[in-house]
């Protein structure tokens, strides 16, 4: 079998598995985030935490627990490195670095998983296990809280309360990431993944790290995490050992942004609400993938920096995925695609990270889009702006800008910076345009919490721990207060009816608009940048 | 089912045209000459600020005509000036519009002079100094000092002042025609006005205040606008600001001059230009068709309208019921009814009657004119005892009227039932006691409504019939008229429950009014258009007055709204759009020395760096100019699906958006590359 058609029938499998899953996976998770009841083991962590489930919030409240909860996080995070010297498992590691401490526990939290550190090198088990893992769980799970608040912003009708985030947080971590993620570790396990407690094995006198990789790999795709247990992450045979295991991977990085277009489309009382925006997503997902895939193809060496057991269709469907979902894990080294190849991975960050996104954050980034694009349509068609039957008007304009805004704004300052310091010249393996893109793709993964490398670029240095850092919480938590307010805005509003005069939001029409919306909004904010690098390199 | 017959000259004068579209507004090049000093101070930074995209293009103006003193060059000169002329456009095109305003302004100003005022008590006082509740006496020849309520006496005026129509119309005390305003004339007969307002807050003040744009204050849609092209804006401004360490990093850093061109290209220059007025020309619009609205907001409400509560009388039909037709019975013959009832018409003034003679006339040849003989009859009037009317002539009564009033057979009664059940009203036609058959009088629909009401409905707006007939007649006059719906033996607290009703599920709700009842559901509603014959409670109420009083008035302002937003919506595409084709032309020419293989993106063969940006830059500034008249007028608008508007829209607005500035910028390129120092 060609390799091409090897790649297709895989692309034939994931979409069979999504397709097979869509209906109720999609409406399990609506379930979720709409039921009254209350398990015992939540009953009892609600006991604890003294949390009355009962209770619902406003939407500034619900950030402050966002916010709150992600900063309880990032400090416990710092602390178990710096004290790792202590823990067991730590293999003589010692603590973590301050600069990497600070750099890794803002990553972890914030779902964006970049790494500046060699797992093998730094991290023990404990830390990996109690710490980087556990916020792979819940960091997960905040997102997708906020996407349901932000849904039930426009299912709710005239009140000021968007639900309770401590109930949102604990049924998406016990209903959905832990059984999904328990249950791939075993798969994995079966497709050769490592699952031990050693810290390596020796064969022929070279000694192979290894560790609990399974558990916490299932999780790492699940929740678009992408912090790989190993420093090659997916291109590591104890990670990724072979064509099924990547194919799992990549169904896993895919399930649950894919299925919350279900999800919504229930929620909101209208599944077409939902297909359409995966319609849009699919779209542009496949037409990245078309770009990178016949890219790496036809470039001057394809192979260089693949992984030989996966080949070109495999490393260009896992480097689509990871790129567009804010997951980051790597199956290939993207800082050896061609120009157009690593820049289609750049560009499908850029798109702020919705096609299809990360667990929650891609389907309320591209609400926030959607919301943008009908303030545009709705004037264009003669009536006051409105999606999903809520007004668009001044506050949910201002909170749907201040949500967009935040990216370009941390990805451009930062990696303008970082431009002309005289440090980032020796921190480059490559200059020139390549260079640029190594800066830039560096920051929007930061800033746009995907966590992928293009690597080629030594990011150990203060400067860059520091301000990958900063971009890491305001890529995360700029828009996620943007959201809120925005959702607190919408619930507030009665709910304007349909009529004939309504622009309908499920054809094509929307389709199209939405995916310009998308790309103009990107290519418009980005194009003189990339001009400067992965453009004038795919020029040449 | 009916056909008109006749029409009396006032009901032609109302007659809506069908299927009219907003017309277009006048523009005449002129104007930008004579708002020159107008736009030279709008200079001024205060100005500036309010619009801040154009507020970061005077910046840069300023920026780039520094940088050009300590650098001077034909191109750097050239940029400057072309940032100021962007400027300077946009200023224009405000005071352009406004300027439309301030004539009508003028002309509205000299009917407030020289108003004095005769109080009851027989003190003079001027006008301006008149207080709510002073009686005034007003005689013909006089002009009204304010307005206020007829409360004695009745006389024609002049109100052409402030409506256009030079015909006299009729005011007098109580009832819904009793309201006047000032700086309108009595013709004759003498008045006596309560006054209503309070000087400096009339009518006229207002329309003034209104058509100069003084008091123009941002709708929430064009802040929500405003909003979203500060932050493309910023975006933007992040954008070239991050580029030139880039720019830096890569061995080609930018001069101020050139990053400020880029940016003032790249912004929303073209809507952020506009803007204002779009606004400003959108309430022009609608003074211009004779409506003056209290706000921009009410403006931009009525293209949000999703149901219309129109009344019967007047709007839908023309008013007075009309013979459309008679039907003999009891072996009577056509032509003895038609005779017997055209007689006993001939002396009846009504309205009815007037209608049973002209069907005579008009189609079966009867004479309007009585005969001699006839003229000896004696006309027999309609009592509430007898419930007819009719002549005695010799030894013939013929009398006609309700059914009620005479013995029917069972044949008549069948007739009389069907006329109602079809939403007519029967009238029985008797010679001596012998019924001769039936006059069919209707409720004659306009000509054209059915064909407006379908253009709403594609509009997706839902038309409510509002009458006080009987359900059986309104559901026929609603199914001829076409209307959505209807509301039958309406009370005017009927009418307040439905819009609350309407309200309540999160509609928008437009309606006219004219009389004092109707003052409560004219606040209630969301656009509310009082008739300017109305009563001053009334045009207190509403939110719009239609100067020409005409309800059916109320579709133009729902299509004038959704222009006004639809005009926003589609200049804010094209100018986002031309976005693409600027990038093609600065691109390369900054960084073709850096990166030779940008110069492939070239497409528009521009002939140097620097023809290629004074080109994107010149056409950013003449593109506003171009569209100057665009945004005075509206776009085209024809009522459509809303799915059916949006592909058009984007489709001329989008896609023409994409490839206009490539065929505009490579054609000004061909010009700029003549200039020395240029090329």
């Amino acid at each position: 079998m060609s390799s091409t058609a090897a790649g297709l029938l895989q692309v034939g499998f994931l979409l069979v598995a999504l397709a097979v899953v869509y209906r109720p996976f999609g409406d399990y998770m609506a379930r979720v985030y709409t039921g009254t009841t209350h398990s015992r083991v939540e009953r009892a962590i609600y006991r604890t935490a003294r949390v009355d489930p009962g209770s619902e919030q406003r939407w500034g409240t619900y950030a402050q627990a966002v916010i709150g909860f992600s900063f309880v996080g990032v400090v416990l995070l710092i602390i178990l490195q710096r004290v790792q010297s202590v823990l067991p498992f730590d293999f003589g590691r010692g603590n973590v670095p301050p600069g990497m401490a600070f750099n890794t526990a803002i990553s972890f939290v914030t779902n964006t998983n970049w790494q500046s550190y060699v797992p093998e090198a730094v991290m023990g088990h404990t830390v990996q296990m109690a710490g980087l893992t556990v916020q792979n769980f819940v960091s997960g799970a905040v997102g997708m809280a906020v996407a349901v608040a932000l849904v039930r912003g426009f299912t709710r009708d005239q009140t000021d309360r968007l639900g309770n985030f401590w109930v949102d947080l604990v049924r998406g971590t016990l209903r959905i990431l832990l059984p999904v993620a328990t249950l791939f570790a075993i798969v994995l396990v079966a497709t050769g993944v490592v699952m031990s407690l050693k810290s390596g094995v020796t064969v022929d006198g070279h000694t192979v790290a290894t560790a609990p990789v399974a558990s916490q790999e299932a999780i790492k795709e699940l929740g678009t995490n992408g912090g790989g247990v190993l420093n090659a992450n997916s291109a590591h045979p104890f990670e990724n050992p072979n064509g099924w295991s990547n194919l799992v991977e990549i169904f896993l990085i895919l399930l649950i942004p894919v299925c919350l277009t279900r999800t919504f489309g229930t929620m909101v009382g209208n599944r077409k609400q939902g297909h359409v925006l995966l319609g849009v997503m699919g779209v542009l997902w496949s037409a990245m993938l078309a770009v990178i895939w016949t890219a790496e193809a036809n470039g001057l060496r394809p192979l260089e920096g693949k992984e030989t057991r996966f080949g070109i269709p495999s490393s260009a469907l896992f480097a689509d995925t990871t790129t567009a979902t804010s997951t980051g894990a790597v199956n290939a080294m993207h800082d050896s695609f061609t120009g157009l190849g690593g820049g289609g991975t750049l560009l499908n960050m850029l798109f702020g990270e919705m096609t299809p996104g990360g667990v929650g954050t891609g389907l309320y980034s591209i609400l926030v889009m959607a919301i943008i694009a009908m303030f545009l349509a709705g004037l264009m068609v003669g009536r006051t702006p409105e999606y999903l039957g809520k007004k668009l008007g001044r506050r949910e304009v201002t909170a749907a800008a201040v949500s967009i805004l935040a990216m370009p704004t941390v990805v451009l300052i930062g990696a303008g910076i970082a431009a002309i310091l005289p440090s980032t010249q020796g921190a480059l393996n490559n200059p020139g345009p390549h260079g640029l893109s190594e800066i830039l793709y560096a920051y929007a993964s930061a800033s746009n919490n995907n966590g992928s490398a293009f690597a080629g670029i030594t990011v150990t240095g203060d400067w860059f721990q520091a301000s990958l850092g900063v971009c890491m919480a305001l890529g995360r938590f700029l828009p996620i207060i943007a959201v809120l307010c925005l959702a607190g805005s919408l619930a507030r509003q009665k709910k304007v009816p349909v009529t004939a005069g309504t622009l309908p939001t499920t054809g094509p029409l929307f389709a199209t608009l939405l995916t310009g919306a998308i790309v103009l909004v990107a290519a418009l904010t980005f194009i003189p940048a990339l001009a400067l690098g992965p453009i004038a390199e795919a020029l040449l | 089912m009916t056909t008109t017959t006749q029409r009396t000259p006032e009901q032609t004068r109302q007659t809506p045209i069908p299927g009219r579209q907003v017309s277009p507004g006048i523009f005449n090049p002129r104007q930008l000459l004579v708002s020159f000093p107008d736009a030279l101070r709008k200079f001024h930074p205060r100005h500036q600020l309010r619009n801040p995209v154009m507020f970061v293009v005077w910046v840069g103006s300023i920026l780039v005509t520094v940088f050009a003193i300590g650098d001077p060059s034909v191109f750097t000169i050239a940029v400057a000036v072309w940032l100021w002329a962007t400027v300077l456009f946009a200023n224009l095109a405000e005071a352009v519009a406004e300027g439309r305003g301030k004539a009508q302004a003028e002309s509205l100003r000299k009917t407030k002079k020289d108003a004095v005022a005769r109080l009851t008590t027989g003190e003079t006082v001027p006008g301006t100094e008149l207080r709510i509740g002073d009686l005034v006496v007003v005689e013909a020849g006089e002009v009204i000092p304010g307005d206020g309520d007829v409360v004695e006496g009745i006389a024609t005026v002049d109100e052409s002042a402030i409506t256009g129509e030079s015909a006299p119309v009729i005011r007098e005390s109580g009832g819904d025609r009793s309201a006047v305003t000032g700086g309108t004339t009595v013709l004759s007969d003498r008045i006596i006005v309560k006054i209503t307002t309070k000087p400096g807050e009339s009518f006229v003040d207002r329309m003034i205040a209104l058509v100069e744009g003084a008091e123009r204050q941002k709708t929430p849609n064009e802040i929500a606008l405003t909003i979203l092209l500060s932050t493309l804006t910023i975006i933007f401004l992040l954008a070239v600001v991050a580029l030139q360490p880039f720019a830096v990093f890569s061995g080609g850093q930018q001069s101020v001059i050139v990053l400020t061109a880029l940016l003032v290209c790249l912004i929303p220059t073209t809507i952020g230009a506009l803007l204002s007025a779009i606004g400003i020309a959108g309430m022009d619009r609608l003074v211009q068709r004779n409506v003056l609205a209290t706000s921009g907001k009410a403006v931009e409400a009525a293209g949000d309208i999703d149901t219309l509560l129109l009344d019967k009388t007047g709007t839908i039909t023309w008013g007075n019921r009309r013979a459309t037709g008679f039907i003999p019975v009891g072996g009577a013959s056509l032509d003895d009814l038609v005779d017997a009832a055209r007689l006993s018409s001939l002396a009846d003034g009504t309205p009815e009657g007037r209608s049973i003679v002209d069907l005579a006339v008009t189609e079966y040849g009867r004479s309007a004119e009585p005969t001699d003989r006839e003229k000896t009859g004696e006309f027999v009037p309609f009592t509430a005892q007898t419930r007819t009317s009719g002549i005695d002539l010799g030894d013939r009564r013929i009398r006609k009227g309700a059914a009620s009033g005479f013995v029917l057979t069972g044949e008549t009664r069948r007739v009389v039932d069907e006329i109602s059940a079809q939403g007519g009203t029967p009238l029985v036609v008797a010679d001596n006691d012998a019924v001769l058959g039936v006059i069919r009088l209707s409720d004659v629909v306009k000509p054209g409504m059915r064909e407006r009401f379908a253009e709403l409905r594609a509009m997706g707006i839902r038309t409510v019939m509002v009458t006080g007939d009987n359900p059986l007649t309104a559901k026929a006059i609603a199914a001829e008229a076409g209307v959505d719906d209807y509301l039958a033996e309406a009370k005017p607290e009927d009418k307040m429950a439905l819009i609350r009703a309407e309200q309540e599920g999160g509609k928008l709700v437009a309606m006219t009014g004219d009389g004092t009842n109707d003052a409560p559901a004219l606040a209630q509603s969301d656009v509310g258009v009082a008739m300017n014959t109305g009563t001053s409670a009334a045009k207190e109420a509403g939110n719009m007055v239609d100067l020409d009083s005409d309800p059916t008035k109320l579709i133009e302002i729902v299509e004038i709204g959704k222009q006004l937003l639809i005009t926003r919506g589609a200049l804010t595409t094209f100018s986002v759009a031309n976005d693409l084709a600027k990038y093609f032309a600065i691109l390369p020419a900054m960084f073709a020395a850096i990166h030779p293989q940008l110069g492939g993106l070239n497409v528009m063969g521009l002939h140097s760096p620097n023809s290629a940006i004074l080109s994107a830059v010149v056409f950013n500034a003449l593109i506003i100019v171009v569209l100057i008249p665009l945004a005075l007028r509206g776009v085209r608008y024809k009522p459509a699906s809303a799915s059916a508007l949006l592909r058009r829209n984007l489709l001329i607005y989008g896609l023409g958006g994409i490839v206009t500035p490539f065929a505009g910028i490579w054609l000004i390129d061909l010009l700029v590359r003549l200039i020395p120092g240029i090329g």
